[in-house]
Formats: structure tokens, sequence, C-alpha cells
């Protein structure tokens, strides 16, 4: 069964949008997109559709926070983060508004739609923030839980979400850390840290791996900033490689923020990243996964590859 | 209004051209041209606030999306008491409260500014919250009229009419000027009342110094049902100090010791009279 992160965080919009009637949702032109349209149907007069015009969409977020309002500023990941940097970071960022930005269709996840379409430099932008919070969920459950986070924190908030179905890794009623990294599969030869739809891919390659007696431990490091340092250390205590995984630019994303922990701390591992070195493409979810190594099989394939080429 | 405005408007030129000289750097001629319109504002009645509780929720909002004028609001905050007037002298310092453009953490300052064209989206905003929360305050903001050629302040203007946002009122501080050149040369703003209408908000064009016009303007706009107000105040850069008036040379330097004499004896001859 799969499910895609918007989906349910449309859902779990809703569900808050219940519970608490200071949140309020703002949309782009893209509610069908974003998954608000529920929400807004709901509470129409919490919801604000500015039309196609990214700045305006922030900086409003902004002044409904400084109203005292948890304002959910939604659009594409690419378009929120790109047109809008300069709104987020002197409105939000700068200004301490506990906005939260909800950024889908992130990734080549995206799919048909191509490059312009696809955000791979979203994680490095938000998390250039000093007090942003980036939270890239793995699947459905933990979006709704990062729904939640995001809901409570006091801190501005980016929440990278996905267009197209992704594996459910996480069962119903599981309990988070937001904010930890969290381990998946236990293995002493390779850690891969991964995030977002890569998280599954990872853990279907630990699986693949299993029989050729190659141990890998599975992270799920859904909070990129601030990142849980001791976490990221503990995890790869044992390790004789580590490989981070995202469907992201391998620069100033995860691997960036791994990379920055081990030549921080010392760590002996040698370090791979999984990753995107140029811009997407159109295609179907599944081919450009296949393509660029994201599915399962492109995983385990590169862990093969960095295993055998370690000495 | 029992406020003697033409004198503390006096005194609000004297703190900021004071706080420039200290700090050796900021903006007067772009602060001097929203004096009269800050001292209306704060001092004449049209918003409510408690300086010793700036974030309470019974006040009216401002937000000064030209932050680069913020050395006439930081004198308007000061005399009001939300900091001590100490805190001039260390405007754009390191570990300073005053920062060169407005932060959140100064007393008053509802949102960071200085990057330009953000704080009519920001205004429709709280006035959004205000009106769901049925709440009867008010949001005004102050603009720079170079700060118009933004993209964003004409996505805002469209927002604000869609949602007929009535509990707001945008002021444009109109000098005519900006750090190239005149907004004429540099990129023409055409007829912006016009630009507003067209848009579809209420306008009231008005002289930017004259304190009953301000006052009138505020009181039409306040009153203005189902449409954002749009003020054009048409003002002076460097008003108040003969040798900054309509020189865009002053947009952003700090007078020398002589210039400040020669500027605090106009200034000063100003608070006198207006005693």
């Amino acid at each position: 069964m799969s499910i895609a992160t918007r989906t349910a965080f449309g859902e779990e919009l809703l569900a808050l949008g219940k519970e608490q009637t200071n949140v309020v949702a703002l949309d782009a032109d893209l509610r069908g997109s974003t998954k608000t349209g529920a929400f807004a149907k709901a509470f129409p007069e919490r919801a604000f559709n500015v039309g196609i015009s990214e700045q305006d969409l922030v900086a409003t977020a902004a002044g409904l926070a400084v109203a005292g309002k948890k304002a959910f500023a939604c659009s594409f990941a690419t378009f929120l983060t790109g047109r809008a940097y300069d709104q987020i970071r002197t409105s939000v960022a700068v200004s301490e508004k506990a906005v939260v930005l909800v950024g889908t269709h992130a990734g080549i996840l995206t799919g048909e739609d191509g490059a312009t379409h696809q955000s791979l430099e979203d994680i490095g932008l938000m998390r250039a923030l000093p007090n942003m919070v980036v939270l890239h969920p793995a699947d459905a459950e933990e979006t709704k839980a990062c729904v939640r986070y995001a809901a409570a924190c006091e801190h501005p908030v980016y929440l990278r979400l996905g267009r197209a179905n992704v594996p459910i890794v996480y069962e119903a009623g599981t309990k988070f850390e937001i904010g930890k990294v969290k381990k998946i599969t236990d293995g002493n030869d390779i850690t891969i840290f991964a995030t977002g739809p890569l998280v599954a891919s990872a853990i279907a390659a630990a699986k693949l791996m299993e029989d050729d007696k190659i141990g890998v431990k599975v992270v799920d490091v859904t909070c990129i900033s601030p990142l849980d340092i001791d976490g990221v250390l503990r995890e790869i205590v044992d390790a004789k490689l580590v490989v981070t995984a995202e469907d992201h630019s391998i620069n100033n994303g995860l691997g960036s923020a791994i990379a920055e922990v081990m030549a921080e701390h010392g760590a002996p591992a040698k370090l791979h990243r999984i990753g995107m070195r140029r811009f997407g493409e159109s295609g179907s979810t599944g081919d450009l996964y296949h393509k660029y190594g994201f599915d399962a099989e492109g995983v385990e394939a590169s862990l093969r590859k960095f295993w055998d080429e370690r000495k | 209004m029992n406020a003697n405005l033409p004198h503390l408007a006096a005194q609000v030129r004297i703190d900021a051209l004071k706080m420039i000289f200290a700090a050796q750097s900021g903006h007067p001629g772009s602060s001097f041209s929203t004096v009269e319109i800050l001292a209306t504002l704060f001092f004449g009645g049209f918003l409510k606030f408690d300086p010793k509780n700036p974030h309470w929720d019974g006040r009216d909002y401002f937000i000064m999306s030209k932050g680069h004028g913020c050395p006439a609001l930081y004198a308007v905050l000061g005399e009001l008491g939300y900091f001590s007037k100490d805190e001039f002298f260390n405007l754009r310092q390191v570990d300073s409260l005053l920062q060169g453009h407005p932060e959140t953490f100064i007393p008053g300052v509802e949102i960071a500014s200085g990057p330009l064209g953000q704080g009519m989206s920001v205004s429709n905003g709280i006035a959004l919250g205000l009106k769901i929360d049925g709440k009867p305050n008010k949001v005004f903001s102050l603009h720079g009229d170079g700060e118009l050629q933004e993209g964003n302040i004409w996505e805002a203007a469209m927002t604000a009419a869609k949602y007929k946002i009535d509990n707001y009122v945008a002021i444009v501080d109109h000098n005519t000027l900006q750090i190239d050149g005149t907004c004429e040369e540099i990129k023409s703003l055409g007829d912006i009342a016009a630009k507003f209408r067209a848009f579809d908000w209420e306008t009231i064009e008005i002289d930017g110094h004259d304190f009953a016009q301000i006052e009138g303007a505020l009181t039409q706009a306040i009153a203005v049902v189902g449409k954002p107000v749009c003020i054009v105040a048409h003002t002076v850069k460097g008003k108040g100090v003969s040798f900054m008036e309509n020189q865009v040379s002053w947009h952003g330097v700090a007078p020398n010791e002589t210039e400040f004499e020669a500027a605090m004896k106009e200034l000063t001859d100003q608070f006198d009279r207006t005693k």
C-alpha cells in the first residue's frame, strides 16, 4: 500500500483544523495539488487563496502569524522556497514568525512535469536559515506526526512533501520523536541515512542484501535541521561505511548535513552520497527513480558498489 | 487630538538626526519625509497601543514597510516609552537594540523589514486575522514610493481587493526620490493613486506634511467599508533640513559634524517655534 505524503498532509490539516480554531491555510492557486481543499471546504473563513503569487502567499502568512494564527502556507516546493525566498527569510525567519511552509512536489518524485517543477535545492535553501526547522517525512504516518509537530512548534517550519504515492514505512499508531533520527533496521557494516521517499528504498535495499551478510543499518532522518547530531554520531559508531540517500541535490541537503557532522567530529568512516547531481527531467516517477538509482534496486546497487570499493 | 504634533514632529526629527549622526550611518532623507505621518498616527490618537505591553492584543498594528526609514520610527517609539531614549545612541552598533533595519525584538516592531515590498502582504495577513477574530482593530502600513516598483506590492494589492480588506490603510510616502535618482528616471511610477484605483482600492491624495490633511485622510480612510484604502502622501525627502530637502544624495548618508550642527540649528528652531 502506498500514499502520497501530500495526501496525508491534507487529511491531517483537516483534523487539526477541527481541533484548533487558530489554524489557517493559504494557497497560491494550487489548492488541488497541495491537498488543502478539504480544509478550505470545511473552514472557508480560515482558508485563503491569494492566486499565483508566492511572495504574497508567504508574507501574508507571516501577517496572520503576527495576528496570532498558526498559518500553513502551501505551494509547490520550488515556487515556495525559490520564488518567495526573501519573504521567507525576512518576514518569517528573521522576524521569528512560526509559520509552517508546506512545499509539495519535492524531488524528481514529481515526475512528468520535469526539471522546472522538481525541487532539488529546497532543503539547502531552508536549512541555511538559522531558526528554520526542516522536516522531510518518509511516509503518510510520519507526515501526520510532522503536521502535529509543526503546529506546536514555536519556530518557523519547512515541511517537504511529495506528489506521488510512496510506500508505507510505519504502522498506524507508531510513536515518533520528531527531531531525533530513527533507526529502522540493524546492521554493523553500512549505515545509510535516508530521508523522504528514499527511506522505503533503503529499507528494501537492506533486505535485498541480507543474504550476502552485509549488515545495513537504515536510519530515517526526518528532521534535517536542526540535525540530531548525537543521534547521527551514535548510529555510525560501528559503521565501516556511511551512505546518505535523498531525492534532492547532493549539495546542501541531507548528504551535506551528515558530511558536516562527520568531518567536525572526526568520524573515521568513508561517506558516499546518493542524490541528484543535475537538474531532473520528465518521466514517470517509477522510470525516474529507476534511472537515477533511487528505487530499491538502485540503492542496493549503489551500496554494493560502495562496499566493494571501500578498500 | 490634543498633542502638539508640530512640536513632537520637530522632536522626532532631532532624535532621528542625533541617532544617525552618532551611528555615522543611516537614512536621514528617507526618515524625514515620514515624520508628520508617523507623528499623526502615534501621537494623534489614530493608533491604540501600550508601550509597556507591546504585544497587547487590543492594539492596532503599524508596519514600517520602508524599513530604512526606521530612525524616525525609533524616535517615535522612544518618545512613547517603548524603550529608553538612551538606545538612540547605539543605533546600528554591535549588541544594540536598535538595528539598522527594524527587527521584531525591538519593542513596537511587528515584523522585520528593509527588503522592500513585503509590508502590504504582512498587513493584509494581520487584517485578515483580525477579521477572523471579529476584532475592531486596524492595520496601517507605510511604504516608500520607490518600493512600489516591487512586484510583491501589486500581488498584495490584488489580495487586499479580493478580500475587501477594509480594516487596513496603506500610506505611500511619495517623496519622488530613490537611491539611484528620481523615481521618474529610474522607473516611473506614473499616477500612483490611479494605479491603486485600477486595483479596486479607494485612494486619497494629500500633502504628507500637513497635519490637518493627514488627520482628515486617516479619518476618512478608516470609515471606508468594503475596500482597502491607499493614502498617497506627497512628501519632501529630507523635509525639515533645508540642505537635505529634495536631495537624492541624502537618502542614506550620515551628516558630518558641520552638517550636523547646521541641521540641528534648523531643527532646534522648529522645535522652539512650535512650543
